[in-house]
């Protein structure tokens, strides 16, 4: 049983509205310039100077196979997962939520493989989905190993 | 964490420090057993142990020191003279010491073994017998008396006659120290009168308290044992103190040479109250933290300075300036900080070389230079374990017998020495030994046999060539297998090692003259001197370490000099073809537009190979800050790691091994060694452990850690016998029980004929057990994170071994079910 109530940091991607667990979040960051890394699977963008801490930065939208977003630079969710900080390039930030968990539902089993990986339940908020991203899933991918065309 | 738990842990801290500079005295004095210097170094170190030990209420700790104390005691007064078996029985307290502060510091309590039998030995020694010899000069009987008198020992501390020489300190072992001395009545009793008159004129003369802190706070050694270092080094010339810096002890051996007898001097009083002055105990995990802060420091600065150069404000430009110097001033002094003396290293290799010249029956002179020569601290945690092996290799392998260093005309006792200094910015470590050294011929003709290289090769190679065969891995020179060395473990393990942390080794071998082994050590892991190039667009880091020459090639040279060979690309350096690889297509990048007018060509060294690396631009070398890649992008064999260059953005450090393999310039042949390199080169955070891989019944694969290998032995079935209902052989003098494995664990097999027994000795605290296996098959080192912990009886786990699930043999668990009582008596 999840606690009664947490509180989520909240981003969008495309349509999607993704929430972590505060706890979690280092910090959230505007675009910061990367070195690209030859040979690395598709969805690594590249490698950010966090002051003096190299982070590897996973692009989201290619970890969903969302189209690539056009104009605006994505953001960075700083995340502690059980392998080390990353950070996850994301299109918007949002607000702290603090949820209800009578609200909190398993996946559908519909719901595309892909973000079913990633996902570890659903809640129901007025008009929306809040997708609860499971943090360290997003490390352990088969998406990470298969070798993606050079960035 | 409360008061009490504090001060156990500085009393751990201060007593291991004073343990690991015991073995080297040990050593020494038994060589000269009338240095009185370090005879007094000694018994004021265990004193001190006692007595906080006393006042920490560890009894037993307490009693086996106090029985040592008391046999050094009258070995100080001139009773007798030190001689083996004394040291011995030392030396097992020490070890016993040893044991009991690894309990306390694990578990919190000191443990319930009394040692009894060491404490019989010691007083025994103390009351003049030897073995079964007669009591000599019984003067005075101090050890059943004094274990009496050691009970009080907190509450008489005001009766102290001495107390007001101490009390200054803050910290509480410190003051705790004396205390516990002056609550021993039998010491003021037992020093002769003169001796506190030389006290009085050795604290009061000797500059060696305020001198010992200058040492870098981590490696400093508690308050008792450096002050008597210093009158000790001038014995030997060649050798110093390990734990201190050089002009430290040139001024304190002068100083303290006239002083009478400052072996007598007493140990607490002086040095107590000004280490805990002017030098602190830090802990290495605030150390590292800082280190990145002044590393993150430097890049703003490097920033500022790179807007300021664009800003015109002379008031900018002066703070900006005056912030560029602090920095560079901050950042040297928090480089030092991290420095440690090799000495820290060496320290323990005294001790090394006793035990196994003497299980080898082999005399050995081990002198140590340059002990002072300073390293980063992850360095010399690094080259711990290969400088290990090295030295018990030359000892084991390169030294000769006496009867043969007297028949080839050489001195009785080999000698083997360590040097350590700095030169270019590196440190160069010798291991020279006086011993046989390697024959070439032999190498050559054992390379093939073990089938390392082609018979065709062997005749074509060239003696020096030969030589730098014994580093290849499963390779042994040794006649006869005697240990883990000896089983071609050892000399590749060496270089890997070495090489793992940027470093590189040579050897230098005279037949019949002695062998030399050159190690070549960077400072510092940290921060690396790299060229920095670019290509497709991205800049990349090359260490240093590997780079031979830079090649330009311009215009119709350019053109003419690159050869195709059926799809690749050669270049003729100085008439040999060099093969080239073109970074950008190396990495897949996109290849930038380039005229043909100029190649770049940056000569490269990949294990044994050369090759020239193709790149679009070479900007300039630097300095730069070796930053770990992700788990993420470990894999990536091509890359070593990250640094971040002064404009704050990040480049990839380039893995020369890694390039030079996915190019095919390194042949398949080696594919897994380097593998093994480019994965664990720079920048790996993760454990790794050396496994000894064997063979049990037909198909079971087991390991165990190689650190719990002591040797690995042939024995023929001839040779056991039976003792006590177990089978047990002659081993180096001792009974060494033997433990099939096999019958241990259930595995069922083949009984293996009448051909020798594989036997894996593991040794603890000077007893050993053999364990009787089928086959041993290799070392790996692995990192043993899909370790799964098993119900099974004797054995500990299983992990993936070389991408086979492998059983972890538990030795500890299979002999304690044998013999339970190995754990216990470990001192006896």
């Amino acid at each position: 049983m999840p606690p009664t109530t947490r509180q989520l940091c909240t981003f969008s991607l495309g349509d999607l509205i993704f929430g972590v667990e505060v706890t979690h979040v280092q910090e959230v960051i505007r675009y910061q310039e990367m070195t690209s890394v030859p040979l690395a699977p598709r969805i690594i963008r590249g490698l950010i100077n966090l002051r003096g801490q190299i982070v590897t930065a996973i692009d989201m939208r290619a970890r969903l196979q969302l189209q690539p977003r056009e104009g605006e630079l994505p953001m960075n969710v700083v995340l502690r997962t059980a392998d080390g900080v990353v950070s996850l390039l994301v299109d918007e930030i949002g607000d702290v939520v603090q949820t209800d968990e009578s609200t909190f539902e398993r996946v559908p089993e519909t719901t595309d493989a892909l973000l079913k990986e990633l996902v570890s339940g659903v809640y129901k908020i007025e008009h929306r989905l809040l997708l609860l991203l499971d943090v360290d899933r997003v490390m352990t991918n088969s998406q990470l190993s298969a070798k993606g065309e050079a960035a | 964490m409360s008061a009490d738990d504090e001060l156990i842990r500085e009393f751990l801290l201060e007593s291991w420090e004073g343990l690991n500079q015991l073995d080297r005295d040990f050593v020494e004095l038994e060589r000269d057993p009338s240095d009185r210097n370090r005879l007094g170094a000694i018994f004021r170190c265990i004193h001190t142990i006692k007595g906080t030990a006393g006042f920490l209420a560890l009894h037993h700790l307490e009693a086996v020191a106090h029985a040592g104390e008391s046999l050094l005691s009258r070995l100080r007064n001139g009773d007798f003279l030190l001689d083996g078996e004394m040291t011995s029985a030392l030396l097992a307290m020490v070890d016993a010491i040893r044991a009991m502060l690894e309990r306390l510091e694990t578990t919190g309590h000191e443990g319930t073994e009394a040692y009894k039998s060491l404490v019989e030995h010691l007083a025994a020694l103390t009351a003049g017998q030897r073995g079964m010899a007669a009591p000599a000069t019984p003067r005075v009987s101090p050890a059943p008396e004094l274990s009496a008198a050691a009970q009080p020992t907190a509450s008489v501390a005001t009766t102290a006659p001495e107390h007001d020489v101490a009390p200054a300190t803050a910290s509480a072992p410190t003051t705790l120290a004396p205390a516990g001395l002056s609550a021993e009545p039998h010491d003021d009793a037992d020093a002769p009168a003169l001796d506190d008159t030389a006290d009085e004129s050795a604290a009061s003369h000797e500059p060696q308290p305020t001198l010992a802190p200058a040492q870098s706070p981590v490696a400093a050694a508690p308050a008792p044992t450096p002050e008597p270092l210093a009158p000790a080094s001038t014995t030997r010339t060649s050798q110093e103190p390990a734990t201190m810096t050089t002009p430290a002890t040139a001024t304190a051996s002068a100083a303290t040479a006239p002083t009478p007898e400052p072996s007598d001097a007493s140990p607490t009083k002086g040095p107590a109250v000004s280490v805990s002055d002017s030098a602190i105990r830090v802990d290495v995990g605030l150390l590292d933290r800082v280190m990145n802060l002044v590393g993150e420091l430097v890049l703003a600065r490097n920033q500022i300075l790179q807007y300021g150069a664009t800003v015109k404000d002379a008031g900018f430009a002066n703070a900006s300036q005056r912030l560029n110097l602090l920095t560079t001033e901050l950042q040297e002094g928090v480089m030092k900080t991290r420095m440690q003396p090799i000495g820290n290293v060496w320290n323990k290799f005294p001790r090394v070389v006793r035990d196994l010249s003497h299980a080898c029956s082999k005399k050995v002179d081990l002198s140590l230079d340059g002990t002072e020569t300073e390293l980063d601290r992850t360095i010399i945690e690094a080259i711990k374990d290969p400088l290990t092996h090295a030295v018990r290799n030359a000892v084991d392998h390169g030294l000769e017998r006496p009867e043969a260093r007297l028949a080839a005309g050489k001195s009785e006792n080999g000698r083997l020495t360590l040097r350590a200094f700095h030169e270019g910015g590196q440190v160069n470590i010798e291991i020279s030994d006086d011993g046989a050294g390697i024959d070439a011929a032999k190498v050559r003709a054992r390379a093939v046999e073990r089938g390392v290289i082609s018979a065709d090769r062997a005749s074509r190679m060239s003696d020096r060539e030969a030589v730098h065969l014994i580093f290849q891995p499963g390779f042994s020179t040794a006649e006869k297998v005697t240990n883990v060395s000896g089983r071609g473990v050892g000399m590749d393990v060496v270089k890997t090692n070495i090489e793992k942390i940027g470093g590189t080794v040579d050897i230098h071998t005279q037949l019949g003259q002695g062998t030399t082994l050159k190690l070549k050590i960077p400072l510092t892991l940290a921060i690396i001197p790299a060229l920095i190039v670019s290509s497709g667009g991205n800049r990349f880091a090359i260490p240093q370490v590997s780079l031979l020459e830079l090649v330009r090639l311009e215009g119709e040279t350019a053109a003419r000099s690159l050869e195709s060979l059926h799809g690749s690309t050669v270049y003729r350096l100085r008439g040999n073809l060099l093969p080239l690889v073109f970074l950008d297509r190396a990495l897949e990048l996109k290849p930038v537009p380039r005229g043909h007018d100029v190649v770049n060509i940056v000569v490269l060294q990949a294990d044994d190979r050369q090759f020239g690396l193709v790149v679009d631009g070479i900007n300039d070398t630097e300095e730069i800050v070796v930053k770990p890649l992700g788990k993420e992008l470990k894999g990536i064999s091509a890359f070593a790691g990250a640094t971040i260059m002064g404009d704050g953005r990040v480049a990839l450090i380039l893995d020369v091994l890694g390039i030079a393999q996915r190019s095919n310039v390194v042949s398949a042949g080696r594919e897994r060694s380097i593998v093994e390199k480019s994965t664990t080169s720079q920048g790996s955070s993760e454990h790794r452990e050396a496994l000894l891989l064997f063979r049990l019944g037909h198909e079971g694969r087991m390991a165990l850690p190689l650190s719990m290998v002591a040797r690995l032995e042939e024995i023929p079935r001839a040779a056991v016998e039976h003792a006590a209902g177990r089978e047990v052989v002659q081993y180096r003098g001792a009974i060494l029980p033997l433990l099939d494995v096999r019958r241990a664990l259930g595995v069922a097999g083949g009984s293996g004929g009448d051909s020798p027994l594989q036997v894996i000795v593991y040794s603890e605290h000077g007893r050993s057990f053999g364990f009787v296996v089928d086959q041993i098959l290799d070392t790996v080192e692995e990192t043993l994170t899909t370790k799964q912990r098993s119900n099974r009886e004797g054995v500990l786990g299983s992990a993936v071994v070389q991408g086979k699930v492998t059983d972890i043999l538990d030795v500890h668990g299979i002999i304690r079910r044998t013999d339970p009582s190995f754990f216990t008596q470990d001192a006896a």
